[in-house]
């Protein structure tokens, strides 16, 4: 005869609860650019020590999204962002808030590695010495070194970190930008298609890193490949015409989304 | 349900599920057949029960690679990927009914014309057609994609097991009055077992077939008490 209780069949069957924790939250967020308006009373939350994956066809908002979350929409003109956005509880719209110190507290990596035209040192390094992160060359080098590693890259440029880090290939370039993005200490990371570019080893190796990132940073991720948000997420947030139509337990969203579209779209029955 | 981007994915699933009904159907008549043939004596038929079975096992191994390719090459999500891998398990639960009616068909030479067993063929024949029901209804409820309907097929398991305690009583009876009645319906209580089992069967498809249609699991019965267990201890 079986003993055990449904809740304690329950509490067996359940791993070890994650965390709940909110880093940033987005309240009623409406977008436009000029007249046209892209997001429409966006309210999300993004869950500290999480992957939060962003989904949902071309043109649905995600990227736009992901950009309001460091103000990375200042940067266009004809953009303004209405509503809330706070990291740790703070609004990052407020005018007091400087800039500069959220994007290096909020990180963020593109669809295509971007690194400066300079050495793969140089890339590094250059965020943490403006950002006065280092006060003796040791530490820069320390810097370099840890960043190199968490991003898995150091085994592979360790003897050439003065050549140009243009030189590399396109997943070491994206992994090299991951290294910068980390050398200023941020504590939330965007990632914008991170691996529609590079081939499949190359997204293994960089999917792999944000498993093992995740632990000590938050991520955000916007990406087309259902694969790749059910494989790094653990909730995940669909768009569709500039609404946020459904966010979940990644899990269930794959395997039994509620709402229609996001079942037409992972399904791929969008018409 | 909206028809996917690429039409060539509907048409995998939908071949899928087509062996997914031909198996079922072929279950249905496998069940039937083999009990006709026991009550009947009918050696023929247990033959034609014993060589549809390899159609069965062809069936099956057919709609495992066609899944297995079908998760490889397009990768569903959500229902699909319900569909599919509850396709999957479906079938080997429908397979295994097909086995278990070749066993049943196999046994036919061996109870042959004894005279008491003859007396049981009613209680075997209620059963068999309780069962029977079972295995056209839930392939018939899926197909329809009716879940609801699917949940009340789980309950009428219960019904077949109930049965199956009184067939196990009175074959024990039978036993008892004259052991030269022990080998014949030891066969039939082999039978009846079967019979049991393919209920059984049917409850993991129906949960299976809930499952796929509405992405919940339905909740897990309480523990069955077993009578026949009870009845061999006392």
């Amino acid at each position: 005869m079986n003993m055990l209780t449904d809740a304690a069949v329950e509490t067996a069957l359940e791993g070890a609860p994650e965390s709940n924790a909110v880093k940033m939250r987005g309240n009623k967020v409406n977008v436009f650019y000029g007249e046209k308006q892209a997001l429409f009373d966006v309210s999300l939350d993004v869950r500290e020590n999480q992957v939060t994956a962003l989904i949902g066809p071309s043109g649905c908002g995600k990227s736009t999204f992901l950009r309001c979350l460091n103000r990375m929409n200042d940067t266009i003109d004809i953009c303004s962002v209405k509503g809330e956005i706070t990291l740790d509880g703070e609004d990052i719209y407020n005018p007091r808030i400087d800039v500069v110190e959220l994007r290096a507290r909020v990180g963020m990596v593109f669809q295509k590695p971007n690194p400066f035209p300079k050495s793969i040192y140089e890339n590094i390094a250059y965020g943490p010495r403006i950002h006065g992160l280092a006060s003796a060359k040791g530490d820069l080098d320390g810097i370099v070194e840890t960043s190199l590693q968490k991003a898995g890259l150091f085994n592979e440029v360790k003897d050439r970190l003065h050549e140009p880090g243009t030189g590399l290939s396109g997943g070491q370039q994206q992994r090299l930008c991951i290294a910068r993005a980390i050398a200023v200490s941020p504590e939330v990371i965007l990632m914008d298609e991170p691996c529609s570019a590079l081939d499949p080893i190359a997204t293994a190796r960089v999917e792999e890193l944000i498993d093992e990132l995740r632990e000590n940073y938050t991520i955000v991720i916007v990406t087309h490949s259902m694969q790749q948000a059910a494989r790094v997420s653990q909730r995940t947030a669909m768009f569709h015409l500039g609404n946020l139509v459904e966010e979940g337990p990644t899990d269930k969203m794959f395997t039994n989304p509620e709402d229609k579209r996001t079942q037409d779209y992972i399904t791929g029955r969008f018409g | 349900m909206a028809e996917h981007i690429v039409a060539s994915f509907d048409e995998d699933l939908e071949h899928i599920d087509r062996l997914l009904r031909d198996m079922g159907e072929l279950a249905g008549s496998m069940t039937q057949a083999a009990t006709r043939a026991l009550l009947t004596s009918d050696n023929a038929l247990a033959q034609r029960v014993v060589s549809d079975d390899t159609i069965m096992d062809a069936k099956q191994t057919e709609l495992d690679e066609r899944a297995i390719t079908l998760i490889a090459k397009r990768q569903p999500m959500a229902q699909d990927l319900r569909a599919v891998v509850g396709a999957i398990r479906m079938a080997s639960d429908l397979e295994r009914i097909g086995d278990l009616a070749k066993n049943i068909a196999k046994r036919v030479g061996a109870v042959g014309q004894s005279a008491t067993p003859r007396k049981l063929s009613h209680s075997i024949d209620t059963m068999a057609s309780m069962v029977l029901a079972q295995v056209n209804a839930v392939v018939d409820r899926y197909v329809a994609r009716k879940a609801a309907d699917l949940m009340a097929l789980r309950d009428e398991d219960e019904k077949i097991d109930i049965h199956y305690t009184s067939v196990f009583r009175e074959l024990l009876t039978y036993m008892m009055e004259d052991p030269r009645n022990i080998t014949a319906c030891t066969h039939l209580l082999f039978c009846a077992k079967n019979l049991e089992r393919v209920g059984d069967h049917v409850t993991n498809i129906a949960e299976n077939a809930y499952y796929i249609l509405t992405g919940e699991q339905l909740p897990v019965q309480r523990p069955k008490l077993d009578e026949t267990q009870m009845t061999a201890e006392s």
